[in-house]
């Protein structure tokens, strides 16, 4: 058999999870000097993972990355199998069969959980649960959202939390031109909220936003944004963190706060955003559904940059009709693949899957949040599926075994005799412009498809 | 909007942006990057990447900075793009100190 890696005997990748993380990865693969066929492998019909379900309508420009997973998906070494779940549809052990290598980029699908009591109420959500239903993720299609109430909580101070609080703070007329999914810009017409609040932990020099995010509350049409002048004051250590050149990320973004705490409420506006800084969730109270929120004051300890929040025995209550929590994201356990269960992450060396003892898993890889947990923004995942990219081609004499690889003829095979309905990238592109289509008379860019079954109609 | 690379850039060119760029925007000559703004989405993942802070989006550029954005859209337009990490210029570690970071 020739060289591995060669024109006659390509190196077969299955990746499983067509994000971000996954594209890069298979963008990295087909432009290395290998010889490499590629077949990425998604649960859902359509691919595209967090660009499409998790960036938040009212970001398209963000949403522009998919022109370059385009451009990787036309070329002749990507192939998708969509509609596959891997653990489920087919095995792990299959896939080893099939595929010289597996990489695993299939994100961090499920929320942590505050640990508190009362967490289970109704009206208490994960921030995961509703992106994915404003973005017309299908696993969240079906869920409810009461926003009769007067007052939204956002447990959290990062990225996903600024997405959910200002869809939240925003009007019908900001969002109707986005590919907001319709069920959704429907209850959030009809929403009944006058005041948002968004609570972090640690202080207003420890926030996890990016300027830019943060900078787009004070450019709401009908939401004053609001920070309390008293909690900008700052700790010696946070004011050292400030100081720090490097840090100007904080930096703009405590500046952003000040800002906010100095502007005039404008009247005419009629919801209020309140930014909220030292605060722990201890207990949420309520009889059917959430009606109170406690929360203990914090302080933070520890040196600049190391600071961690610790409660002082001294709790305030607020009133809270909804409460969504977003205070981080762990990846669910797929078959036959370790994991850790602390981190909600597949155990790795750069990418290289290890058991839980730190040995190597021979074939198996990983990138993404699912590698090393749920940081950083888009581009990040680039870097780190180039990473265990390297690591898999640095690895390519070992996966050159004498057995014939049957790659994605394999799969489908598998597949078939499953009755299991796939689709490839052609078929996801029938979709995608029936989307476009759709959106076309309501001035959006698309209006997606909810359900599972209304994409494979497309292609029928 | 707008995403920009401006003057801290010459003479350094970690290139360290490169790596995190969903899109690949950045194109080089033998000075320094630019953006396209074209291709760019925003996405700011660059900006804190940069050891010398040298990008900056326009709402938040300095404004003796500002000619940049100019200049950033007439070079990525005719250069050729960068992909993925180089080394940086000759110089860059010292450039990097006098610039105080």
């Amino acid at each position: 058999m020739d060289n591995l890696g060669t024109d006659n005997n390509p190196l077969l990748v299955a990746i499983v999870g067509s994000g971000p993380s996954g594209f890069y990865a298979a963008e990295a693969l087909i432009k290395s000097d290998v010889k490499i066929k590629v077949d990425v492998i998604e649960r859902l019909p359509s691919p595209y993972g967090l660009v499409r379900s998790g960036v938040a309508p009212d970001h398209q420009k963000l949403k522009q990355a998919i022109n370059l997973y385009k451009k990787i998906a036309d070329t002749p070494d990507f192939n998708l199998i969509a509609n596959v779940m891997v653990g489920g549809d087919i095995s792990v052990a299959e896939l080893r069969k099939t595929h010289h290598a597996v990489i695993f980029t299939c994100g961090a699908e499920t929320d942590r959980k505050l640990g508190i009591s009362g967490e289970e109420l109704k009206g208490s959500h994960t921030a995961t649960e509703f992106v994915g239903w404003y973005n017309g993720h299908p696993d969240y299609r079906e869920l409810e959202f009461d926003l009769s109430h007067d007052i939204a909580v956002i447990i959290g101070q990062g990225n996903v939390a600024a997405d959910v609080s200002r869809i939240l703070s925003k009007t019908v007329d900001e969002l109707r031109h986005t590919d907001i999914a319709q069920h959704a810009l429907d209850v959030l017409a009809e929403s009944k909220l006058k005041e948002i609040h968004v609570i972090g932990r640690r202080g207003p020099a420890q926030a996890k936003f990016t300027p830019k995010e943060l900078r787009e509350f004070g450019e709401l049409s009908d939401c004053n944004p609001i920070v309390q002048e008293q909690d900008l004051v700052l700790n010696d250590e946070s004011k050292k963190e400030l100081e720090e050149k490097s840090n100007i990320t904080n930096k703009k973004i405590y500046d952003l706060f000040a800002n906010f705490s100095k502007r005039e409420l404008d009247s005419n506006k009629s919801k209020k955003c309140f930014f909220s800084f030292l605060l722990g969730p201890k207990e949420i109270t309520g009889n059917t559904s959430i009606e109170k929120l406690i929360l203990e004051k914090n302080e933070l300890s520890g040196e600049a940059f190391k600071q961690s929040a610790k409660g002082i025995n001294e709790t305030i209550e607020m009133d809270a009709g909804i409460l969504f929590r977003s205070i981080g994201y762990r990846g669910v356990p797929i078959s036959d693949v370790p994991f850790h269960e602390g981190w909600g992450t597949i155990p790795n060396e750069k990418g290289r899957v290890t058991d839980t003892d730190g040995v190597i898993v021979e074939q198996l890889y990983t990138g993404g949040w699912i590698k090393r947990g749920p940081s950083g923004i888009i581009g990040t995942n680039r870097a780190c599926s180039v990473e265990t990219v390297r690591c898999l081609l640095e690895d390519l004499d070992k996966l050159n075994i004498e057995t014939k690889k049957s790659g994605a003829e394999g799969i489908y095979s598998i597949l078939n005799n499953k009755n299991i309905r796939h689709i490839n990238f052609d078929d996801w592109t029938k979709i995608d412009t029936e989307e476009v289509k759709h959106g076309e008379p309501k001035g959006k860019p698309r209006e997606k498809y909810t359900y599972v079954d209304e994409m494979l109609s497309v292609i029928n | 909007m707008t995403t920009i690379v401006t003057d801290n850039c010459k003479n350094c060119r970690f290139t360290d942006c490169v790596s995190v760029c969903p899109v690949a925007c950045f194109h080089y000559d033998d000075e320094m990057l630019y953006i396209d703004p074209e291709v760019c989405i925003d996405c700011s993942a660059c900006i804190a990447e940069c050891p010398v802070q040298a990008i900056y989006e326009d709402d938040d550029i300095p404004e003796d900075q500002e000619h940049w954005i100019e200049i950033n859209a007439e070079k990525a337009a005719a250069l050729p793009v960068i992909e993925e990490q180089m080394e940086p210029l000759p110089g860059a570690e010292e450039r990097k100190t006098e610039l105080g970071f």
